[in-house]
Formats: structure tokens, sequence, C-alpha cells
């Protein structure tokens, strides 16, 4: 069986899947890709079902080498990837047939934070608590429950190869933007704050701190006023949860967030643009506008059916 | 004592979740409620909810909206609501923590006594001498909120906190006790350690208690200590008993 040998690992390549869940009420982080969309759509290009495990990759991509075939798909931020010692670039979002010996060398992202390596049959983990995530705090889940190093080798599941699979490709969706609007719905705490710190959340541009990590993207920009203080008597914590601590700024909460805590939370970013939250790098420029909940679940279905569309015209190529 | 006249709060947490108030104020009636409809939601399989996350005084309940819509799941937890009623005779799981209040597993607890004036035994009796109540789990992984602390040993916190307490240290902090179930950070005064696991992810139940559950603390010499952690600790008597 094909293993994959990681040569150089970047800053934070951890493996993530769609999340462990089942246990928040005992206190686990979900944890999971952060990008939703771009793992699953990595795992539809080499034929996986869309909750497989992948790398994510922070930042800065890995150097993997390979002794033996395997088809691979890279998503999320594009990282400038180089097969062997070809000129040009790797596409992304694309399925590459690997061959033994072949190494892909990963740089920096161009644009965007996280970027997704996919193994066709996927990697060959235990799941831990149903999931193969990895829990940096509790270190568990993943690869030995940390983030990849050099010398790891992470074994492939089953040998595939492209004639297997067909040719599959998709148009990449990591132009990803240094300014953006991010919709997000009011509440649970909003009314902990006072109208003109609600307008500021809704009518200021934030920037995106290099504090951020797996837990939350913190923002820095104008403070958000509230009525009488921001500690509420602990409670859940969703993801994409726009939590406004005493500074004053707010903290999306994203994959390893706590599960509970006790700062109020003005509003929840959609799921539909959880996406945009993973990949916003630091400098990055971001201002919420509130929608409806029910216009978040029909900007959620639009997303499910285009994911949907996609892996069905991939079936339908074979 | 059966006026559920409770006024339930739906917060909307986007669009896959809903935290539901079910007061502003802690206490255990209210957490029976809040374990009674989260029972109901996840025991009695609701489709489209995927989990319950029970807290001092709400439920986050998370859910696939394509689904369950939140309107669905509002009616359906007024509707358990209405079927409450507080009852007596109760059983309650019990579970049985050993802890060490000697020597290097307790560095604060000569801390403790200068604070609350007590000696180091009435420490011990009093922090042994109670149920607690497990109100919620969170911040780490099995890590309980617990209710009914003797105030006689309420403690502040330490001015500047540890960068690592050990796995298994049982602290206060200023009204509540705890254990933490992990190495972390941490502020709380330590007056003892267990060596049982209370999180073991090779378990097959990795956290062995839920909110609603109760934890007694009793406690054992360094030997004792030593002989339960070269064990593994990862068995922990679980009791039956009714209110």
């Amino acid at each position: 069986m094909t293993n994959m040998k990681v040569l150089a690992p970047g800053p934070l390549s951890t493996v993530q899947d769609a999340g462990r869940f089942g246990y928040m009420s005992t206190g686990f982080s979900p944890s999971g890709a952060m990008d939703p969309t771009a793992m699953r759509v990595a795992n539809l290009l080499v034929g996986n079902l869309p909750g497989e495990g992948v790398i994510e990759m922070t930042m800065m991509g890995m150097t993997v080498t390979f002794d033996g075939t395997a088809v691979i798909a890279l998503t999320g931020a594009d990282m400038q990837a180089y097969l062997n010692d070809e000129e040009d670039a790797m596409p992304t979002y694309t399925a590459i047939e690997v061959h033994k010996g072949d190494t892909v060398k990963m740089g920096a992202a161009q644009k965007g934070m996280r970027g997704y390596l996919a193994v066709a049959g996927g990697f060959d983990l235990p799941l831990v608590m149903g999931s193969l995530s990895t829990n940096l705090k509790c270190g568990l889940g993943g690869f030995q429950g940390r983030k990849l190093k050099a010398g790891d080798v992470l074994a492939l599941r089953q040998e595939v190869d492209l004639a297997m699979l067909g040719q599959r490709k998709t148009v990449a969706e990591n132009n990803y933007p240094k300014a953006a609007t991010v919709r997000v719905v009011l509440g649970p705490q909003e009314d902990f704050f006072t109208q003109k710190g609600i307008d500021t959340f809704l009518g200021t541009w934030y920037t995106v701190s290099g504090q951020s990590d797996r837990m939350g993207v913190r923002l820095e920009g104008e403070k958000i006023e509230n009525k009488n203080g921001v500690d509420i008597i602990s409670d859940g914590i969703a993801t994409g949860a726009v939590q406004i601590p005493a500074s004053g700024t707010p903290i999306i909460m994203m994959a390893d967030r706590q599960t509970t805590g006790g700062y109020a939370k003005i509003a929840t970013v959609i799921s539909a643009d959880l996406q945009l939250m993973a990949q916003a790098a630091p400098g990055t420029r971001l201002r919420f506008v509130a929608v409806s909940e029910k216009e978040a679940v029909s900007l959620k279905k639009e997303e499910e059916h285009r994911l949907k569309q996609m892996e069905y015209g991939f079936y339908s190529v074979r | 004592m059966s006026s559920n006249k409770t006024k339930l709060r739906f917060l909307p947490c986007g669009d896959s979740a809903v935290t539901v108030e079910f007061s502003k104020e802690m206490s255990e009636s209210v957490n029976r409620q809040i374990r009674y409809v989260a029972a109901a939601l996840t025991e009695g399989g609701v489709k489209g909810i995927s989990e319950c996350v029970p807290t001092f005084c709400s439920l986050t309940v998370y859910y696939d909206p394509f689904r369950i819509s939140a309107k669905k799941i509002q009616r359906k937890i007024e509707s358990v609501m209405a079927g409450y009623k507080e009852t007596d005779g109760q059983t309650k799981r019990v579970f049985m923590i050993p802890v060490c209040y000697q020597g290097e597993h307790a560095p604060d607890l000569a801390d403790v006594c200068t604070l609350t004036g007590l000696t180091k035994e009435e420490v011990i009796k009093i922090h042994t001498g109670t149920d607690y109540l497990i109100y919620m789990l969170g911040f780490l992984p099995g890590f309980p909120y617990l209710g009914g602390m003797d105030k006689r040993i309420e403690a502040p916190r330490l001015d500047s906190p540890r960068t690592t307490i050990p796995v298994g240290a049982v602290g206060i902090g200023g009204k509540q006790t705890g254990i933490y179930p992990l190495a972390s950070p941490g502020g709380w005064r330590l007056i003892g350690r267990t060596p049982v696991k209370v999180y073991d992810p090779e378990r097959e139940n990795p956290i062995v208690y839920r909110a609603g559950d109760y934890i007694r603390f009793y406690s054992i010499t360094e030997e004792e200590f030593a002989a339960i952690a070269a064990k593994g600790g990862s068995e922990i008597e679980m009791r039956e008993e009714t209110t």
C-alpha cells in the first residue's frame, strides 16, 4: 500500500475531517476542518466520501513524498505546489496522479489561510470517538493526536489510480478577497449591547488579527458598546459565534472553540460564510451584515445544492 | 411542587443551533428541567437534532436545518415542558472520586486554611461532606461545573494563575470546586489530587459522568493514591441512590 512521508510539515498541518460530534455536552470541541467546503471539495475530487479525513495546512504547505501510486487533490488556499522539479505549479481543485518517488513541495499560501490535501481512499488512521480530526488540546485523533512533523509516514487506505477514478477537476474557488462582507444572524445575546454597539458591529470594518487560530478568529477595530457588561452565565457556543469579550472587539469562535463560555455573543456567522472566516488571513478586512435565520438556511441550501451538483457531475463523467 | 410557569426564551445561534434559556438564575430545579428536555430530545431521537449541550440556565440544541426548523424545535420543547412535573424520590447517580489531600498533592491547602481560618482536617471534612451536583461540563473535556460547595471553604483564585495544573488536581476557585481532567493552565487553589481519570480517551466512555450527576469526594492517603494510580485509574465507582 502507498505511504505518504512528510519531509517538511509546515507550521501547522493536522488531519481533520467533518468534526467529532456527539461529545460537546461533555466538553469536547468538535474540531474538524476550519473550511468545511474546501475539505469536502478535496474529498469529492478524489472520489472519497465528503467528510473523509484530509490534511489541513496553515499559511504554509508541506513537502511530502509518495512511495507508490496515489491520487491527490489540493483545495483551499493555493500554496503553489510543485511536483518534483516541474516548472509549472500543480493545478489546484484537480485530481492528480502521483507515483513512487514523486515529491510534492508546497510553499506559502498566495491568498487565503488554509490549504487542504486529500488522498483517494483516505488515510489509514484510527477513528477516535467517531472522528479522524485532531484535537490538539487533548492530544487525540488525527495522526497520534498531534500536528504533523518531518519524518511522519501516513499510510493510505487503498491504492487508487486515475483510471479507476476518472479525471476530475472543478473551478478553483480560492480567489479569497482582501476585504469581504460576512453575513451573520443576530443573537443569541444581542440584547447585551446598546444600539450604538450594534451599529458599530454592523457599520464598521474590522481587520483580522495575527492572534487568530483554530479556536477563534480575532478581529481588531472599533470597540462594541455593551449595556451592563458582557459577562453572562456560561452557555453553549455554536460555530461562528461572534463573542464580544470585555475588550470590546469580536472573536469569531471556530472549530477548536470551547463548547461553553461566559461572554455575550452578539451574532453568529452563517454556515455558508464559515469558509470565508476560515480563509481570512491576518490583515483581511471584514464587515458584517445581518440576515434572517431563514435567509441563512436558504444560503446554506444553495451551497449544499452546488456541492451536490459537483458530486453528481464527477460521477456522470466516469 | 408542580408549578412550571417557566418562560422559555429561544435565542438563535445562526442557522444550525438555538439556545433555550430556562431562567436567568441557576438552581437545581432549573437544572432538572434542562436535563429533562435534553433527555427528551436526545433519547427520544428527534429527527434532525444532532446534539444538546446543557449549561447552567440553558440548553443549546444543534440541528440540521434541512431536516428540522428552529420553529419546530421550539414547539417540540414547549410541548415537552408542558408535561414536566417536579417529582421527589428520583435516583441520582453519584460518582465516587478519591482525593489525596496530603503533601505534594495539596500545594495550596495550607493557604486555604489560612484564608478560611480552618484546620486542614476541617477543610477536608467539609470538602468531602457534600454531594456536588454537576451543572454542566465545559472549558475542558470532562471539566465539571459543580454546585453546592460549603461557604466556609470559599477561597479566592490565585493572583497569578499557574501555567500548568497537573491532571486530576482538585481545586477551589471562589465559590466553586472542581477537578482538572487534563493538565491545563489555571488559577484555582489546589487542595488535593485524584488518581482516577475522569477523562480517559482509552475508556469506552471517555467521560463517565454527565450534567445532572453528582460527585462525592473521599479522602485517601498518599499510599492509596499511588496504588490506584499504578492500576491506571480508569475505574470510577458509581452509586445509584434515591434522593
